[in-house]
This record gives structure tokens, C-alpha cells and sequence, in this order.
């Protein structure tokens, strides 16, 4: 299974702060592309208000999602298609190790997944002997590199091109370049060999159409085409809520996916597979299996305050555009799905108490739900999540995180309620303040549980006088 | 001017016990323009801090306390968009098992307004005939910004101040990473957060930065203190009333 380090969100974050490199990469990205989705949604002929429209389409399908499931499953299995229904990630990568078993693969080449990076797909082909290779070129690097992705589009984004340049020289024996369209040529021909010997190609889905019966994958590199079509084998990983009923809305989802994922009209090789090779045809695998994960999505289906997360296609802009991304950077999320996404998704998956970090770590800016393609709202959903951390929850199996700071909230909302306790609290708090020191009329110094506000701030003192007071007296 | 209503004043709570003057500027402004004004005594929190927590138990009592103060005004401006936009939008998820509640919190919001959106919009008043000399810039506040979707009106106010230079900062819709209690909790991130936005306004050359919201003022404020800067902070209110 994939590795899950949310605890360490708070160690990770301070490192990435600290690297100056990440840090331009982080500011620059979220500029390109952050910016660039806002303006392509402008551009839209319907207008940004689209996005409202593919919310309305997606949580339809989400509502009817067993129906729109069976409809799609039906077309592939019509057009001689395998599909398999994976409860958890283990039965997905099983499913998986069967198939290359049962063909006698030895070389695998992927496409693009972030639900292979879910369910932890690449160890476990290693382990049973297999040779996988990443296709994408960030994700090539990445995996070079063993590392797990940093973004959930643009995976290499943490790296430097000399970094590259010297990860190149050390496994792909060629000499130190640091030039980029250098290093993607010695890429691009190591992978071609990895795709002429692949016996079975992987790939995601970045939505299915269930009244066609078919998957639908993008690329900008051609990568998940020749993935899929060279091999004879192809294997699709989608998440279970992946699919629209109907051509028509599966095409503004894509067109808003696009846009959302980097700030294109349309993605340079847009594939839609219905199944394997057709007889008489020359082009395309023997056999195609479609490999549809659940993995706690089917609890987020039930739970209708969270049911709206599945609208999201992964398009990845709530990144480009989240503050709190753009200094931590993705590993400090810890799983397959950082930014806000992976703040809402990642403790639904892992769990909410050994995700509490993600969810608590967020500013509810709201920038996320204004860039994002299906108008999801993710601070909605934060807020749900603390909820679940400040009360406990058996059905999500919360305990409360924080007892003293309930106890805290308890006392506040004993005062809360009487101006004149109020009043007192704030005196007491004026008081105390005096012990701290003061410079130029501001604190530099608090003491817990407040003291991280002065670690790198001050903070102007309580004033001698409240408004209220100074109103009650100048009536 | 369109209303002549009588304005409740809704002072947030960090205006009330940290920047009195704030709110001191606002009553200024509005008695310029002839309005009269009440200030419920008992009125403390909206609520916002315990929701934003997680503790929707204690963030009822604060909102029920709240609803309870208020439901008689006429009309009430806040000089905060963030309490603005917990009141508008977040007391029906607070309530939406509560009907009864829910139809009052629902009430109230329909009358509840941030203060630059009461001039512009409600008052029709773009010009104040204030005066500050100097070079200003304006920090777009999350939840005035992307909550009530409040964006031209401050900066129409602003470009009436004669003496004063508008230069947009860089990303002035970012936030400034104060999220509350998530400054606290969080406070490497917050930190950097912050360090980006105070080099946003460094980079202006502004002489004041001004906001909607004593929280994201207060951040900013504590950073440029920390760095030694002289850039001032100042409330929408408080370069009106100058």
C-alpha cells in the first residue's frame, strides 16, 4: 500500500518553507497557472458561470452514481472490455498482479494515475518482479528519483533542472547536461524503449462516459496514448465517481478539466478507449481491463455532508491558486493528494483524527472553491471536518482531538453570552499583558497557547478602553 | 442619499478590545454623513472563532446571543467583512437544523452589511472628502473579498482621498495567512504567508497599507512591527475619517 505520512504535515511544511528553490518554483507556478485557469474560465464562451452548471451535472451523476456505474460497465463489457469493481486498494493492485500474471508481463509502462499513487501500484509490480516505468516525464523524474509526486499535475515541480541534470547522468549513464529540452530528449529516448518492450500499459481515467462506454485520458506528451495502444495488455485505474451519464455533459467536464488542470483549451492528446483492439483493426492492446476502485469513496457516497468531494476531477487548480500549497509545497500532505483536495480527501481516506493536520491547516480563504472547475466547496467541507475533530464522530470513528481547547471553547461561550464577564475576562487579559514586553507599543513576546503568533510577529496590546466602554461614556 | 435608516453598530470583537479607534473612525464617518447610529452595550462575538474551530455548540451560543441583541435593528454595519460574511453565510449552516433559529439568523443577515458596502452600495457615497497624503495600497481581505464578494467598493473610496497615490500590490487577493486561530496553530506557516504579503506592500512603496479587516491588519501590522518597518495600517474607516 502507498505510504501515508500526514502526522508529519507541520515538520514537512517548516522544511519546505525553508527551501528557497521549491519556494520560487511554488510563487511561479501558482502566477503561470493559478492565474491563467482564472482567465481561461472568462474566456469561456458560456461564460465562468460553467462551472456552476458542471457542479449541478456532476453531483447528478454522484446522486444516481450506482445507475450511471452499471450503464458504463454494461458499454465496456458491450465493446469486449474487462471491468473489475476493487473495494479497497489491495483488491485493485491484486486484480492488477493477476492480470500480468496471467499474460506473463514483465514490463510495464504507465501513464499518468493518481489513483495508482493511491493505492501504491508501482511497489507492488516491483516487488512481484515487474518492471514498471513512469511514462510522464515529471513523473519519470520522480520515479528516477524515488520520490512520490509534489503536485498532482506538474509531479516534479520541487525539482531543479540541474537536480535533473544530475539524477539523468547517474541513471540514464549520459554526461551532465542541465539544459531542458536536452534532458527531455534523453528522456524521451529511454522511454521509447521502455514502450516498444512493454508487455502492459497502465493509465488512469480522467472521466469516463457511461452512455458510450469510455474512458477518457489527456496528456501533453503523448505518453498515455503509446501506453495504452503499444502494449497488450492496457489496464485503467478509475476512482469509482469518475464518470458523467452523458456525452454532453463528459464533454463541458472536460473541457472545464482542461482549463482547471492548466489553463488550456484542450489538452494536447485527448484519448477516449471503449475497450481492446477491435477484430481487423491494427492499432491498440489485445485486452482492455478497467479496474474501478471504491477505497472509502463508497462512505464518502453515504455521508452527504462530504458526498459533494466527489464532483472533483482532479484537475489539481485548487493548487495553483491555494496560499498555504504555495509555501508547504505537496509532500507535506502526505498522501497521493495534496492542496485543499487532499485536505478534504485525505483524512476521508486515511482518517479524519491522522489527518487532523490538513484540515485544521488551511485559512478557509475560499480560493480553492472560486478556481475550481465544479465549484466544490472545500472550506464548506474543512469546516464539516473540524467539526468532526472539535466533537468526535462515531461514524467516522473521530475522537475529539483536542480536550483542552474544547474546554477552552466551553469557558469562551459561558462569556460570550454576558457582556459583563466578557468585560472581565478582557480586563484580566489587559492586566496580564503587562508582564510582557513591550517596544514601540506593540508585544513581542506571548505565552502559550498563543506564543507561535509571536515567533515571527508582534502584536499590538489590548487597548486601555473598549470601544463599548468609550461608547456607553460619550452617549 | 437612499436610506436614512437608523445604523446599529456591529463592532467586531478585535476592533472592540484592540482597535477602539476603528470603530471610533466608522461612527466619525457616518455622523459626517448624517446618520444616526445605536451600539447595542451587550453585543461581544459573532461567533466566528469557535465555528471556524469546529465547536458549532459554542460558536450557537455566541450567534444565538448575537441574534438576540441585534434582531431589532434596522440596519447593521459591521467594519469587518469577515463577521459580515459569518452572520450572511454561515449562522444558516450553523442553524439548518433549527428552523425556528434559522428563520431569524436569516432575517438579520438580510439587514447586516460591511461597512464599504453600506456606502457604496446601500448609501450610494463614493466620496467622503477625506484627505491623506501619501502612497496607499489595499489588501483584499478573503472573506470580503471571495465571502460577500466586496472587491471595487473599498477601492472606489479609496480613489476619492485627494493627496493620496493608489498602487495596487502584487497578488493583493492572496491571503495574508491569518485564518485565525490557524496563525496560532500553525505559526511557520502563517509566518511565511504573511512575510509574502508584507513584501507585496514593501514592494509598493506604499506608506500605508489599508484593509477591511482588523484581522488580516493586525497580522500584517505584527509583521511589519517585527521587520521594523514604518509602513502604516490602517482601517478603510480610519483614512475616511482623516
Amino acid at each position: 500500500m502507498a505510504k501515508i505520512t500526514t502526522e508529519n504535515y507541520v515538520a514537512e511544511a517548516k522544511k519546505a518553507i525553508k527551501n528557497q528553490v521549491l519556494q520560487e518554483a511554488l510563487a511561479d507556478l501558482q502566477h503561470r497557472f493559478g492565474r491563467g485557469t482564472a482567465e481561461c474560465y472568462r474566456q469561456l464562451p458560456e461564460g465562468p458561470d460553467l462551472r456552476l452548471r458542471a457542479h449541478d451535472i456532476r453531483m447528478k451523476d454522484i446522486e444516481n452514481l450506482d445507475v450511471v456505474l452499471e450503464t458504463l460497465v454494461a458499454n465496456i463489457r458491450k465493446n469486449g472490455g474487462h471491468v473489475y469493481f476493487a473495494e479497497d486498494g489491495q483488491a485493485a493492485v491484486n486484480y492488477c498482479l493477476e492480470v500480468a500474471h496471467k499474460h506473463k508481463v514483465r514490463r510495464v509502462v504507465k501513464g499518468k494515475s493518481m489513483v495508482s499513487e493511491e493505492i501504491g501500484l508501482n511497489d507492488a509490480l516491483v516487488e512481484a518482479g515487474i518492471d514498471v516505468s513512469e511514462t510522464d516525464l515529471g513523473e519519470y523524474i520522480i520515479q528516477l528519483a524515488g520520490e512520490t509526486p509534489s503536485h498532482i499535475i506538474a509531479p516534479a515541480i520541487h525539482k531543479t533542472r540541474s537536480e535533473i541534470g544530475s539524477l539523468f547522468a547517474d541513471k540514464l549513464d549520459i554526461p551532465y547536461d542541465d539544459d531542458p529540452s536536452r534532458l527531455t530528449w534523453a528522456a524521451r529516448k529511454a522511454l521509447r524503449e521502455k514502450f516498444l518492450a512493454a508487455d502492459m500499459g497502465t493509465s488512469g481515467c480522467n472521466i469516463a462516459c457511461a452512455e458510450t462506454g469510455h474512458i477518457t485520458t489527456l496528456s501533453n506528451e503523448g505518453n498515455i496514448r503509446m501506453s495504452t495502444t503499444m502494449p497488450r495488455i492496457h489496464v485503467a485505474f478509475m476512482g469509482m465517481e469518475r464518470v458523467a451519464a452523458r456525452l454532453e455533459d463528459h464533454d463541458i467536464l472536460l473541457r472545464l478539466l482542461c482549463r482547471g488542470a492548466a489553463a488550456q483549451n484542450m489538452a494536447t492528446y485527448v484519448s477516449y478507449i471503449g475497450g481492446p483492439r477491435s477484430a481487423g483493426e491494427v492499432d491498440g492492446p489485445q485486452e482492455f481491463h478497467l479496474v474501478v476502485l471504491d477505497n472509502g469513496r463508497s462512505r464518502i457516497l453515504a455521508d452527504e455532508e462530504f458526498r459533494e468531494m466527489l464532483c472533483c476531477i482532479r484537475c489539481a487548480a485548487c493548487l495553483n491558486v491555494c496560499p498555504v500549497y504555495a509555501k508547504i509545497g505537496g509532500h507535506s500532505y502526505g498522501y497521493a493528494y495534496s492542496g485543499p483536495v487532499g485536505a478534504v480527501v485525505t483524512p476521508l481516506l486515511v482518517g479524519i483524527n491522522r489527518a487532523a493536520d490538513l484540515c485544521q491547516g488551511e485559512t478557509l480563504c475560499g480560493a480553492c472553491q472560486d478556481i475550481c472547475p465544479v465549484n466544490i466547496d472545500i472550506p464548506r467541507m474543512l469546516l464539516a471536518l473540524r467539526t468532526k475533530l472539535a466533537e468526535g464522530d462515531s461514524a467516522w470513528g473521530v475522537t475529539p482531538a483536542d480536550r483542552k481547547e474544547k474546554l477552552l471553547f466551553q469557558a469562551w461561550s459561558w462569556m460570550i453570552r454576558n457582556r459583563r464577564l466578557y468585560d472581565a475576562a478582557v480586563k484580566l487579559a489587559a492586566t496580564g499583558q503587562r508582564l510582557f514586553a513591550q517596544k514601540d507599543d506593540m508585544i513581542g513576546r506571548l505565552p502559550p497557547p498563543v506564543h507561535g503568533w509571536t515567533k515571527g510577529r508582534d502584536i499590538k496590546p489590548l487597548a486601555a478602553e473598549s470601544f463599548i466602554s468609550r461608547w456607553k461614556k460619550s452617549l | 442619499m437612499s436610506s436614512q435608516k437608523k445604523v446599529t453598530l456591529f463592532i467586531q470583537c478585535l476592533v472592540d478590545t484592540i482597535y477602539p479607534e476603528v470603530a471610533e473612525a466608522m461612527v466619525q464617518v457616518f455622523r459626517r454623513l448624517g446618520i444616526s447610529l445605536t451600539c447595542p452595550t451587550d453585543q461581544t462575538c459573532c461567533g466566528q472563532p469557535a465555528f471556524n474551530s469546529g465547536y458549532r455548540r459554542q460558536a450557537q451560543v455566541a450567534a444565538k446571543h448575537f441574534i438576540e441583541v441585534f434582531e431589532d435593528s434596522e440596519l447593521i454595519v459591521c467594519p469587518s467583512g469577515s463577521c459580515v460574511n459569518m452572520v450572511r453565510h454561515h449562522y444558516a449552516e450553523l442553524f439548518r437544523n433549527n428552523p425556528q433559529w434559522l428563520q431569524r439568523a436569516q432575517d438579520l443577515a438580510g439587514r447586516t452589511y460591511e461597512f464599504s458596502e453600506y456606502l457604496v452600495d446601500v448609501l450610494g457615497v463614493d466620496d467622503l472628502g477625506a484627505r491623506f497624503d501619501g502612497k496607499v495600497t489595499y489588501h483584499d481581505s478573503c472573506h470580503l473579498l471571495r465571502g460577500i464578494g466586496v472587491q471595487k467598493q473599498p477601492r472606489k473610496l479609496l480613489h476619492h482621498i485627494s493627496g493620496t497615490d493608489f498602487i495596487e500590490m502584487h497578488n493583493s487577493d492572496y491571503c495574508c495567512g491569518f485564518g485565525g486561530a490557524f496563525s496560532v496553530k500553525y505559526p511557520d506557516i502563517s509566518n511565511a504567508m504573511v512575510t509574502d504579503k508584507v513584501k507585496n506592500i514593501i514592494d509598493t512603496g506604499a506608506d500605508a497599507v489599508v484593509a477591511c479587516d482588523m484581522g488580516c491588519l493586525m497580522n500584517i501590522q505584527g509583521k511589519l512591527s517585527r521587520m521594523g518597518s514604518d509602513i502604516k495600517v490602517m482601517h478603510l474607516a480610519q483614512i475616511l475619517a482623516s
